[in-house]
């Protein structure tokens, strides 16, 4: 039903039926054909030239790990629609095929002084947060001398958001630190944002900031979640005699989530 | 009702700026009067967390005498508050709020639902008549295996902390010990964490 919305004559059900699919990641072959072909639609178009289907088609997409729609999403880096780009950028770092680093690294060109804000706009001339965030997700280090220089850029998040990556993809604590004293911008939007930054790399150093940032618990358990995945994850190969080992260090980030609840 | 604590009580009410508010009921959880019990409870729907948490401390550390009046002003409409309430009747642990504990455990909100799921596990059993300890446990066990079934990670984690919790009684540890075993199969790498600790922790007691 939503496959066959998505060529519905009414633009709303088939602007609907891509976010249901990814929503309910409706992976079979004909959703992801379907979807794929919406990337190229040229019927849904908003007052401002936005392309709403391609949006919702690009970040279903990245939902359904089907790696055929590397080669439409990588187009999509093109789309003269900001809000394509970046849902293209963040769905190409969840599909975890390298072969989009060389796009994603075209969209960083010209460095900071090319990533200022669009006049009357609420973003940035390039989705560079989503662009640094799957550079780091997919471990392209071939882009780090690339990032780097974000690290310095005059909006908060986009310095944070560069800070992520860099830990991501040299594991330097600095870069972990610098997320942490970011807990204590006044912004709680921004505080979120970081949380879910800090447990996306599970820094493990973080665990007591994130405890008492001034945020929701539930933000703060779902950063700690990370960190203690990341321990698991890690830990498998510690006591491989004994599977019901705990670390000390899993056991450090349980109790503090314990108290969260 | 002391002088000092209605000046505090006022202090809170109109408190003007949020950081006065803070100090406000800082001091007056201080104080740990009864006669401040009721603004405390206000405080947890003021929507300011700091505040929140400073009058569920309060609340925590009066104790006994808190129960009642949190039971009875319960916020039915406002989910950020119930969860600050149940938070503190958690803590205080008196069974006589384990109907309460046993209606927040299928809340439509998460953040109730997981302290409700940590406070059904550490009630103080003993507080109840010999009679009464066996229906009121298995109405607190059989509330947690069903939460343990929670879509939501949390919850599921949150039910482990309780089981856990409970699994000190004996006359239940057995039915607990089995659910947890099923547990240590959860799809989520953190509740298998917790399932691992609390197996470890129930064996070890």
């Amino acid at each position: 039903m939503a496959i066959a919305n998505l060529h519905h004559e009414d633009l709303s059900l088939r602007y609907y039926a891509a976010w249901w699919l990814g929503k309910f990641r409706v992976n079979e072959p004909a959703a992801v054909e379907a979807l794929i072909a919406a990337l190229e639609d040229e019927a849904d178009r908003t007052e401002l030239g936005g392309y709403p289907l391609r949006r919702n088609a690009a970040r279903a997409l990245g939902k359904l790990g089907d790696r055929r729609a590397v080669p439409g999403l990588i187009r999509c880096l093109e789309c003269s629609d900001f809000y394509v780009r970046e849902a293209a950028a963040q769905s190409l770092g969840m599909l975890g095929d390298l072969s989009c680093v060389p796009a994603l690294m075209k969209l960083l060109d010209g460095g900071v002084a090319a990533a200022m804000r669009v006049p009357g706009r609420p973003h940035l001339e390039q989705p560079s947060e989503a662009v640094m965030e799957a550079l780091g997700t997919l471990q392209a280090t071939q882009a780090t001398a690339l990032i780097q220089p974000f690290l310095e850029h005059p909006v908060a998040r986009v310095q944070y958001a560069a800070a992520r990556a860099m830990y991501q993809l040299t594991k330097e604590p600095v870069y972990g630190e610098r997320l942490v004293q970011a807990l204590q911008e006044s912004d709680l939007q921004l505080r979120r944002v970081i949380l879910s930054d800090l447990g996306a790399i599970g820094y493990l150093p973080a665990a007591e900031a994130i405890a008492s940032a001034a945020t929701e618990n539930s933000f703060k358990l779902i950063a700690l979640k990370g960190l203690l995945e990341q321990v698991q994850t890690g830990a498998s190969s510690v006591d491989p005699q004994d599977p019901r080992s705990l670390s000390r260090d899993a056991i450090r980030v349980m109790t503090l989530m314990d108290a969260l609840l | 009702m002391t002088d000092s604590s209605q000046e505090l009580i006022d202090a809170i009410e109109q408190a003007n700026s949020p950081e006065r508010l803070v100090a406000s009921v800082q001091a007056l959880a201080a104080t740990r009067q009864t006669a401040g019990i009721s603004t405390l409870i206000a405080v947890l729907g003021y929507n300011n967390p700091t505040a929140a948490v400073a009058a569920v401390e309060g609340l925590i550390q009066i104790g006994e005498a808190a129960v009642q009046p949190l039971l009875e002003q319960l916020d039915d409409y406002n989910y950020g508050a119930r969860a600050y309430a149940i938070r503190a009747l958690a803590a205080i642990a008196s069974p006589r709020a384990l109907d309460a504990l046993v209606a927040a455990a299928t809340d439509f909100a998460p953040s109730v639902r997981r302290a409700a799921a940590k406070g059904l596990g550490n009630l103080h059993w003993h507080e109840l008549s010999q009679e009464q300890i066996p229906s009121a446990q298995l109405l607190a066990l059989s509330t947690l295996l069903s939460i343990s079934q929670d879509p939501d990670w949390a919850i599921r984690y949150a039910a482990v902390v309780g089981l856990q919790g409970l699994a000190t009684q004996l006359e239940v540890r057995q039915p607990i010990q089995k659910r947890l075993e099923e547990m240590t199969q959860d799809p989520d790498i953190a509740v298998r964490a917790r399932v691992q600790l609390a197996n470890q922790l129930v064996i070890s007691h």
